[in-house]
C-alpha cells in the first residue's frame, strides 16, 4: 500500500527528474527559452494559487509584486556594481514588507472590494514605473540591466537561464506544496471555506492571510528579479493590469488549490501567444473566454477537470464491458 | 468555569439582551432555552467574541474574557458550535479535525515551509490526536470523505468533533439536535454526557425540550432579550413564569 505522503514524493521526484531533464531533448530548440519563461509564471501562478487557491482572496494586482521585484532588481544593478543575488533578496525584502504593510488594510476587504483595492494597487504601481522616468527609464524602458552570475559561471544563454529559473521554481514548488500540507496549509483552506468556523478553531484569519499574501509577493518579487536580469531590458508594459489578469487564468486554468496546476496553466499560457500569434492584441480576450470557459465547465481547473473526464470514460467503458459480459 | 455579568446587547434601537447574568459551574451541562427571538444565539455569539457587547463582562474561569477576539478564545479553552453546521467542507473529514488542533500546534509558516523536524514531529501528533478524536465521536469510518459530503447528522458529529481536538474547557452548542432525527438525537445525547465525562463543561442552546429536561444540570430561560429563570429541569418545569411565557398567559 502505497501512503498519500509517499505517492506526493514520488511525484515530485518524477516532475523534477523531467524539468531538469527536459534541457537534453530541447538542446538548440528556441522551446527552451520559451521554458525559461514557463518557469518564471510558474513561480508567480503558484504564488497567486497560495493567496487565491488556498486562502481564497483575490489579488488583480500581483503584477506589481513582480514589477517591484524586476525594478528593484534592474535599477540598482544597472547602476551599480553590487551583487546581483544581494539586490535580490533587498526586491524581495521590500515587496514583501510593502505585501505587509498595505496588507492590513486590504484583506479586511471581502470579494468584489478585495478585487477592486488590488486591482487599484496595480494600477497605482504601473503608474509609478511608468512616471518616474528618472528611475524606471518611463514607457521606454530600462536597459542595461546585467546578466546574474556565480563566480565565472555567467546566466546568459538559454541552457544556463533554464537551470537557473526551474532551480528557483522547482523549490517554489516544493515549498508551497510542504506549506500546503501542513497546519498552515489546512488553516488557510479553512479560512477559504469558512473564515468564521476557522477564527472559532482559534485560527488568527487576518494576520494568516496577511503573513500569505506576503509571501506570495515575496515569491513574485524573486520571479520579476530572476526575469529583469535574464532579459537585460525591461518597461512597465509586462507588469500592468493585463499581465495581472494572464496570472489570474493560469491559476484558474491550472485550477484552484494545485501546484502542478499552476504549472500547466503557467506552460499553457505562455505557449498560447506563440500559437496565437494571428490574433494579435486579442490576447486578453482570449484570456477572458478562458476564463469564462473554466470557471463554467472545469471550475476545478484542468488537472481535477482532465482527471474527472478520465474517470468518466472509465466508468463508461467499464460499464459496456459489463453489458457484454451479460448479453 | 463561565459567568456572565450583566450582558446588555443594543442593536440600533433594539435591544437584543438586557442585563443578561448568570454563570456555569464546571463540568455541567446548561441549557440555554427560549422562545424564538429570545436572544440565544446573540448571547453566544458575544460570549465567543463576534458580537461585542454593549455593556456587561464574560468571564471564563474568573478570567475576564469580555474583549477578546473569536481566535483568542480557542487558545484559552472556549469554543463553540453553529446551528446550520460550519465545516470546512473542501477538506475531508479529517483534516476539518486537524485545524481543531491549531491552537494546539504553533509551526509557522516558515518551518511548514522548509518541514523542519519539529514541525514534522508536531504534524505527527496532530494526525494521531485527531484520529483519537475521531474515534471518540464514532467518526473514524469517515476519515477521509470529504467533509462537504458527509450527510447533515454526521456533519454535526464532525462539528463536534472538531470543536474536541482544540482541547475546550468550555463548549457553546447551538441547538446541536436540529435537523437531526429521533435516533440521531439520542446518540447526541450520550455522546454530549460522554463529552462531560472528560471534564468539559457544556452550553447548549436547543428547542428539543425531551433532550434539554433530559441532559441538562441546569436550565437558564431567556424571553425577550431577559433572563426569566434559571434551575434544574424540574424547577423550570415548574416555573409560572416560564410556563406563561412559553404557553401565554391564560
Amino acid at each position: 500500500m502505497i501512503t498519500e505522503k509517499k505517492r506526493q514524493i514520488f511525484i515530485f521526484l518524477i516532475f523534477t527528474a523531467a524539468a531538469l531533464s527536459a534541457p537534453i531533448l530541447l538542446k538548440g530548440n528556441y522551446l527552451l527559452n520559451v521554458f525559461v519563461f514557463v518557469g518564471i509564471n510558474t513561480m508567480l501562478a503558484v504564488a497567486l494559487n497560495l493567496l487565491l487557491g488556498y486562502a481564497g482572496q483575490i489579488s488583480l494586482g500581483h503584477a506589481a509584486f513582480f514589477g517591484m521585484g524586476a525594478y528593484i532588481s534592474g535599477i540598482i544593478t544597472a547602476r551599480f556594481p553590487v551583487d546581483p543575488f544581494l539586490v535580490m533578496i533587498l526586491a524581495a525584502l521590500c515587496s514583501g514588507a510593502l505585501a505587509f504593510v498595505i496588507g492590513f488594510p486590504i484583506l479586511k476587504l471581502k470579494g468584489h472590494y478585495l478585487a477592486m483595492a488590488t486591482l487599484g494597487f496595480g494600477i497605482i504601481m504601473y503608474i509609478i514605473f511608468n512616471e518616474t522616468v528618472e528611475l524606471t527609464g518611463g514607457p521606454s524602458g530600462l536597459s542595461g540591466i546585467p546578466n546574474l552570475h556565480i563566480g565565472s559561471l555567467i546566466f546568459d544563454n538559454d541552457l544556463n537561464n533554464y537551470y537557473l529559473v526551474w532551480t528557483f521554481t522547482l523549490a517554489v514548488m516544493l515549498l508551497s506544496i510542504n506549506l500546503s500540507q501542513s497546519r498552515i496549509g489546512r488553516a488557510l483552506r479553512a479560512i477559504h471555506d469558512s473564515e468564521v468556523a476557522a477564527r472559532v478553531m482559534g485560527v488568527n484569519a487576518r494576520i494568516l492571510k496577511v503573513q500569505i499574501f506576503t509571501v506570495s509577493a515575496v515569491i513574485s518579487a524573486v520571479a520579476g528579479s530572476l526575469y529583469a536580469h535574464i532579459m537585460t531590458f525591461i518597461a512597465p508594459a509586462s507588469f500592468g493590469f493585463n499581465f495581472s489578469v494572464e496570472l489570474l487564468t493560469m491559476v484558474v486554468v491550472g485550477g484552484l488549490g494545485s501546484i502542478y496546476g499552476s504549472f500547466l496553466g503557467a506552460a499553457i499560457l505562455t505557449m498560447l501567444p506563440e500559437l496565437l500569434r494571428v490574433f494579435q492584441n486579442f490576447d486578453i480576450v482570449i484570456y477572458g473566454l478562458m476564463l469564462i470557459l473554466m470557471t463554467m465547465f472545469m471550475p476545478g481547473g484542468l488537472v481535477s477537470g482532465i482527471w474527472a473526464i478520465a474517470e468518466f470514460v472509465a466508468a463508461r467503458i467499464r460499464k459496456r464491458k459489463d453489458d457484454h459480459a451479460q448479453a | 468555569m463561565l459567568r456572565l455579568n450583566g450582558i446588555t446587547k443594543v442593536f440600533g434601537g433594539l435591544t437584543a439582551l438586557e442585563d443578561v447574568s448568570f454563570s456555569v459551574t464546571g463540568e455541567s451541562i446548561t441549557g440555554v432555552i427560549g422562545p424564538n427571538g429570545a436572544g440565544k444565539t446573540t448571547l453566544f455569539n458575544i460570549v465567543t467574541g463576534l458580537y461585542t457587547q454593549t455593556s456587561g463582562d464574560v468571564y471564563l474561569g474568573g478570567k475576564n474574557i469580555s474583549f477578546f477576539n473569536t481566535e483568542a478564545l480557542a487558545g484559552l479553552g472556549l469554543v463553540r458550535t453553529f446551528q446550520n453546521v460550519e465545516l470546512f467542507g473542501q477538506m475531508t473529514v479529517l483534516e476539518n479535525v486537524m485545524v481543531g488542533l491549531h491552537t494546539g500546534s504553533k509551526s509557522g509558516i516558515f518551518s511548514c515551509a522548509f518541514k523542519l523536524p519539529r514541525q514534522i514531529k508536531e504534524e505527527k501528533y496532530i494526525k494521531k490526536m485527531s484520529l483519537e478524536w475521531l474515534e471518540f465521536t464514532g467518526m473514524a469510518d469517515h476519515a477521509e470523505m470529504k467533509a462537504g459530503n458527509l450527510p447533515f447528522g454526521k456533519g454535526r458529529l464532525l462539528e463536534i468533533s472538531r470543536a474536541l481536538a482544540a482541547k475546550p474547557r468550555v463548549i457553546l452548542m447551538d441547538e446541536p439536535a436540529a435537523g437531526l432525527n429521533s435516533r440521531e438525537t439520542a446518540e447526541l445525547a450520550l455522546l454530549i454526557r460522554k463529552i462531560r465525562k472528560t471534564g468539559i463543561t457544556i452550553v447548549l442552546v436547543e428547542h428539543d425540550m425531551d433532550l434539554v429536561m433530559d441532559i441538562c444540570d441546569s436550565i437558564v430561560v431567556l424571553n425577550l432579550g431577559k433572563k426569566l429563570a434559571q434551575g434544574t429541569p424540574r424547577e423550570i418545569q415548574e416555573n409560572p413564569s416560564v410556563i406563561a411565557a412559553y404557553l401565554g398567559e391564560g
